[in-house]
């Protein structure tokens, strides 16, 4: 499963920024569990070891790792990826905040039609209407599958009320 | 009874008509999934977890266990003609294969991949078949603090000992355990990480981090790539193998079912691993040295044995423990839990029959495969010529629509979104996928067994080490740790990063 990309060693002083980015986002998880874990009633039993304890274990480690990210950016261990192509990512993206916001709206087909044209579009596939219909259809025929046959319960919008009644 | 003739009674009962059907949905899906680059074993069965709630339990695990093994065979597909490999385990296969097919050769080489995927997953079955009740009894034996020490071994050979980083390794496994705390702590049911949100109570859904990171993450990866990947070699000539051809294969498939059936089930690295060391061992034994990097045909007929076998030896552990060493393995114990079921030792008292049902269900899928395989092959190469837009909004569809059909929550669909950004993140940097999802599915387990191992002790952290057995076992996983890490240091780092796996 792993077709994309393989990454390769650079210059030092490229992949200190995503080092020290990496490093700080993993010292803020373990703030978050830290913080969570001083909430926590102590409450051991016979183990002394209460529900905060593990997670805080959990916590020191992502400190050291965090804390060892940042030698090995120094280092210019981290491998510095490609030239990444940003249009089609937020194309992608667009199309999943878009079903987020719409899902509710107008149901599965059409938000997850978009998704489809949008991700489609991303992947250089033009006219995006084009694309957006090819999606409908798709996803008619899981609605049919799934809703209908499987009994997956999912959101009905008005197309769906149209075609499948109910 | 032993296992013989347990075997023979699953074999009975998995000619249920209804049994073949479910085993036979598997393999195609497997096979299928195999076959096209960007999706894996492991993204397919947990995309079909929420589909089978209300289906057979038994039924389900069966096509789950059909789609594990159909994807070992429809990877080389995608290796030898594409040179891109379909799943992880197959990376090895593209070296030899490709070069086959480039030579006009990928016939034999898709011939040999499959009937070598034939004979390993075979034997290794039945190695399984009589292997588990022997674990089993042994199984029995272990308690919390054992436990606790084999899981530890799982979390360090998943993370550090393979790729090109343990730091990497440990960075996603702890990312994975740091998300499996959210939710309510199973012992004393404190609620934690959760922040005033409700919907985090029930922890976060294995489902949704698997697809994420595997299906919205590999395509992000891949839309954000500049150069797209190789054309395709047309298959031409005969896909029959000469005499010249079997004779060279059959040494390569015993060798690579016996490198591969141990490492699947040893926690100790999955079905790559396995087709790596292979792939290493055929170079090594070859009459024919100069053929290798030319499309030797020992490089294609060792490694595919060997990660079908590899597959087949995951479910030794997997069964008999409740210990996946796999991301698809950690996936399907989901799905053994998602019906009630919690493998270990207890399965195969509890539930004799749904395993038995299971180990001979793989006997017939394994038939199934080689025929879906070997005359139908046409039919899946066709399915490579799908244009990337189609598939890509094809998988993201499918992606969303499990997490929407189970639970259609914004702070659900954002974490899928959230997590999927995590996952091409992660591509990007070099950072391995399988141990973020092994350790959220093995960071509660782990948990547990140590808080019970330490009630038992009355707090005393010295009884981790207290029986030979458990000693042993965290003696093993430091050696795991550092040994790789000393040999990276040597710059002896590159036979273990070539061993990478990232998915299955």
């Amino acid at each position: 499963m792993s077709q994309g990309i393989s990454p390769e060693r650079r210059p030092p002083n490229r992949s200190r920024g995503a080092a020290f980015i990496i490093a700080a986002g993993l010292a803020g998880i373990a703030a978050l569990i830290l913080v969570d874990a001083a909430g926590l009633k102590q409450d051991g039993g016979y183990a002394g070891v209460g529900p905060g304890d593990v997670p805080r274990i959990i916590a020191y480690g992502l400190l050291v790792l965090s804390v060892l990210t940042v030698v090995s950016g120094l280092k210019g261990d981290l491998p510095r990826p490609p030239r990444q192509a940003p249009a089609p990512v937020f194309w992608i993206l667009g199309g999943l905040l878009g079903q987020v916001a719409f899902l509710h709206v107008v149901g599965f087909v059409i938000s997850g039609a978009l998704l489809f044209g949008m991700t489609a579009r991303g992947f250089g596939q033009r006219p995006l209407w084009k694309a957006v219909a090819v999606g409908i259809g798709l996803a008619l025929v899981i609605y049919g599958v799934f809703d209908q046959l499987l009994q997956l319960n999912l959101p009905a919008g008005p197309l769906e009320r149209l075609i499948f009644g109910g | 009874m032993d296992s013989f003739s347990l075997l023979m009674q699953g074999l009975s009962a998995a000619m249920d008509p209804m049994i073949l059907l479910y085993a036979l949905i598997g393999v195609t899906l497997g096979t299928a999934v195999g076959v096209l680059p960007g999706i894996g074993p492991a993204l397919t069965v947990a995309l079909l977890l929420p589909v089978t709630y209300g289906l057979d339990p038994a039924g389900s695990l069966i096509m789950f266990a059909g789609i594990y093994y159909g994807g070992m065979y429809g990877g080389s597909t995608t290796s030898i003609l594409l040179n891109t490999p379909g799943e992880s385990a197959s990376i090895v296969t593209a070296i030899e294969g490709n070069q086959m097919a480039r030579q006009g050769r990928g016939g034999p080489a898709l011939a040999t991949a499959a009937i070598g995927s034939f004979v390993a997953g075979l034997i290794a079955t039945l190695l399984l078949a009589f292997l588990a009740p022997q674990v089993v009894k042994l199984a029995l034996t272990l308690g919390p603090r054992e436990y606790f020490a084999l899981m530890v071994l799982a979390f360090v050979t998943v993370s550090a000992t393979f790729g090109d980083s343990a730091l990497r390794g440990l960075t996603s496994l702890f990312i994975g355990l740091a998300l499996a705390c959210v939710g309510i702590d199973g012992l004393t049911g404190a609620a934690r990480l959760t922040y005033g949100v409700p919907q985090l109570m029930d922890g976060i859904e294995t489902t949704t981090l698997a697809v994420a990171l595997f299906a919205i993450g590999e395509a992000l990866a891949v839309a954000a790539m500049l150069t797209p990947p190789d054309g395709m070699h047309k298959i031409t000539g005969s896909v029959r193998m000469t005499a010249t051809d079997w004779r060279r294969s059959w040494k390569a498939w015993l060798r690579g079912t016996f490198i591969g059936f141990p490492i699947g089930s040893m926690p100790a690295g999955g079905a790559d691993v396995a087709s790596f060391l292979s792939y290493a061992a055929e170079r090594k034994l070859t009459r024919h040295p100069e053929e290798f990097g030319k499309g030797a045909i020992e490089g294609v007929a060792g490694p595919e044995a060997a990660n079908n076998a590899a597959a087949a030896g995951t479910l030794v552990p997997l069964l008999t423990l409740g210990l996946p060493t796999t991301a698809t393995a950690a996936i399907m114990l989901a799905g053994f839990q998602q019906f009630g079921l919690q493998p270990g030792p207890l399965l195969f008292v509890m539930n004799a029959e749904l395993v038995w049902t299971l180990i001979a269900s793989l006997l017939i899928a394994n038939l199934m495969l080689v025929v879906l395989n070997l005359p139908l092959i046409g039919l899946w190469i066709k399915l490579l010529s799908i244009p990337r837009p189609w598939l890509y909004g094809g998988i993201l569809l499918f992606a969303t629509l499990g997490t929407i059909g189970v639970n259609p929550s914004p702070v659900e669909l954002g974490m899928l979104i959230l997590f999927g950004l995590m996952g091409y993140g992660m591509r990007l940097y070099g950072y391995p996928i399988a141990p973020v999802v092994v350790g959220l599915i093995l960071g509660p387990m782990a948990e547990q067994q140590l808080r019970r191992a330490l009630s038992i002790a009355q707090g005393d952290w010295t009884t981790l080490v207290a029986t030979p057995v458990s000693a042993t076992l965290l003696g093993i996983s430091a050696v795991f740790l550092i040994v790789p890490m000393l040999m990276r240091l040597r710059g002896r780092g590159r036979v273990l990063s070539q061993v990478a796996g990232d998915a299955d």
